[in-house]
């Protein structure tokens, strides 16, 4: 059901840290309704990918367009304004606020914007959605590391982004809680929203995307779908090493 | 407004109103006191708008209250009271504003250390200007304005005070800020425009410090760089917030009814102590109460209602 239409593109982006090319002339782009993974080994630099795009780290070279229009070089804040929303590696909760608030602080300032009834409204909405209205009231910090997953999904859904970054969203789960974050992507993958994913685990990859950008050691590998990247040597050779390929 | 909102409002007006009444009973020692516990009630109050959410410890206190009480120093000869106090409000947030672009993007502990700097910085170049192109240290300002105006025209400060915090408080600016305390990473991949909202908070809270130091200058008639920019009232402000506690707009006032009395007594009787209390008010704030009293007694209240259930 993906469109031709390209949301979010990267062309020829590249991320210096010092004398380290952690990035290294990346180019890809993400069609409307589609779900990208962005895949690789440990420290080929698919969350430094992620950072460049919603504006956590500046670009070394290179732009990142959102709809055509360039977001490169814009604040974080400005970035999630135009429509691009994130979850973090390690989780990041509001400690202070409520589940509902911290959904609510994912609606008020972001893409479009709610405030007041609406706005709390509308969080209820996204917390059943991902399976969690029934604990609004209370405190994060009696939270299970599941919960506050689908507390994080529901605080960048709330800004109702064009463009969702899961950032290893389904890491740390055990395997009944891993069903369950499959499932729940699937049911955003059903709606049409437009995803990159950085994922390891493998059968997420496999029924969550449509096409996986492959990163080792900053370059683009390979780009296809889930099953041909998987067979491609190149890919084999940077997961396991020469001997396997 | 909801029912408590009406019931707050209604009882804030109330104890205001009792409050105006106090110069009509005594013009002496008790008014002296309730001169410097609103002034300390604008201060710890204002200051706790900023840096209650964000968790930003200010120590420029000082520096702005200062900036007010010498541009009443400078002018009172030459401008209208009133039009000085208006110059106070401007200069004192224009300078909050670049001191915030300038800092605010520092974390924890250089910030700190940086507002601290800041009154005395200010107060060495204007002692040194004084010294070198004035000729004489001190200014006085001589006013008709007894402790009694000076009483009332802080009293309304602190209503302007109260207003704006609980404004903020409900309005996105607010609600902002609690994010920003809380994450800033997630507060700016939310949207927020986080180094505007903490330099809005930080010029409101510098602009009524300013104000506060311009409606002071008439009580002490005569004004001299050292005393406009104790450090030691920064760090008064501080304590008197910290122990009220910042989680409520109205947890600095219990921190500074106790403390502006306490401080009292022992500069009566044994003067050049006041320190030594600071140390040991920090102290106990740390170890017993690190939210404040009303965080503890809301802590405290959760627990009873949990234990009754």
């Amino acid at each position: 059901m993906t469109s031709e239409k390209i949301v979010l593109g990267v062309h020829g982006v590249s991320k210096k840290f010092g004398g380290l090319l952690a990035v290294d002339n990346m180019e890809f782009g993400v069609r409307e309704h589609e779900v990208l993974g962005l895949i690789g080994p440990n420290g080929s630099g698919k969350t430094t990918m992620m950072n460049l795009i919603s504006g956590a780290l500046k670009l070394t070279s290179g732009h990142i367009t959102l709809q055509g229009a360039r977001i490169s070089g814009l604040a974080a804040n400005e970035i999630n304004r135009r429509g691009v929303a994130r979850t973090f590696q390690l989780v990041k909760m509001l400690p202070t606020m409520t589940v509902l608030e911290n959904v609510v602080a994912g609606a008020v300032f972001g893409h479009k914007r709610r405030w007041g009834h609406e706005a709390e409204t509308f969080a209820h909405q996204l917390l059943g959605k991902v399976g969690i209205d029934g604990i609004a009231e209370a405190p994060v910090s009696s939270l299970t590391y599941i919960d506050q997953k689908r507390l994080e999904l529901a605080r960048v859904l709330a800004s109702e982004p064009e463009i969702l970054l899961l950032d290893e969203w389904l890491a740390g789960l055990n395997p009944t809680e891993l069903s369950t974050g499959i499932d729940l992507i699937k049911a955003l993958r059903a709606e049409g929203r437009t995803i990159i994913l950085v994922e390891h685990v493998m059968d997420a990859i496999r029924s969550l995307c449509d096409q996986c950008v492959v990163m080792n050691t900053g370059r683009k590998i390979a780009e296809g779908t889930p099953a041909e990247v998987l067979a491609d040597p190149e890919v084999i050779r940077a997961y396991l090493g020469d001997d396997d390929a | 407004m909801t029912p408590q909102e009406t019931r707050n409002l209604v009882l804030s007006v109330i104890l205001l109103g009792l409050a105006a009444l106090l110069p009509l009973f005594d013009d002496g020692y008790w008014l002296s006191i309730g001169v410097t516990v609103l002034m300390y009630t604008v201060l710890a109050t204002s200051w706790a708008l900023f840096s209650g959410p964000t968790h930003y410890i200010s120590l420029a206190t000082a520096a702005f209250y200062g900036m007010g009480t010498l541009i009443v120093g400078f002018g009172i000869d030459t401008v209208p009271y009133s039009v000085l106090l208006l110059i106070s409000v401007i200069v004192g947030a224009v300078a909050a504003a670049l001191i915030g672009l300038a800092t605010l993007r520092l974390s924890g502990v250089y910030f700190v250390i940086f507002t601290l700097g800041l009154a005395e910085m200010i107060r060495q170049v204007v002692s040194w200007l004084q010294n070198n192109l004035g000729g004489s240290r001190g200014m006085y300002v001589l006013t008709d304005l007894t402790d009694t105006h000076i009483y009332w025209e802080l009293l309304a400060v602190v209503a302007a005070v109260f207003l704006v915090g609980w404004w903020i408080g409900r309005s996105r600016l607010g609600f902002s800020l609690r994010i920003i305390g809380n994450d800033e990473v997630v507060a700016a991949h939310c949207g927020i425009n986080t180094a505007r909202a903490k330099i809005i908070l930080f010029m409101v809270s510098g602009m009524f410090a300013s104000l506060t130091g311009a409606l002071l200058a008439p009580r002490w008639t005569y004004i001299e760089p050292n005393l406009a920019f104790s450090p030691l009232l920064s760090f008064e402000v501080v304590i008197m917030a910290l122990f009220g506690g910042v989680s409520r707009l109205w947890g600095p006032l219990v921190g500074v009814i106790p403390f502006t009395i306490l401080l009292e007594l022992i500069e009566a009787n044994y003067p050049s102590q006041t320190i030594l209390v600071m140390g040991i008010a920090f102290l106990l704030i740390v170890y017993l109460v690190p939210r404040g009293v009303v965080g503890r007694l809301e802590e405290l209240i959760r627990k009873y209602r949990q234990g009754g259930k």
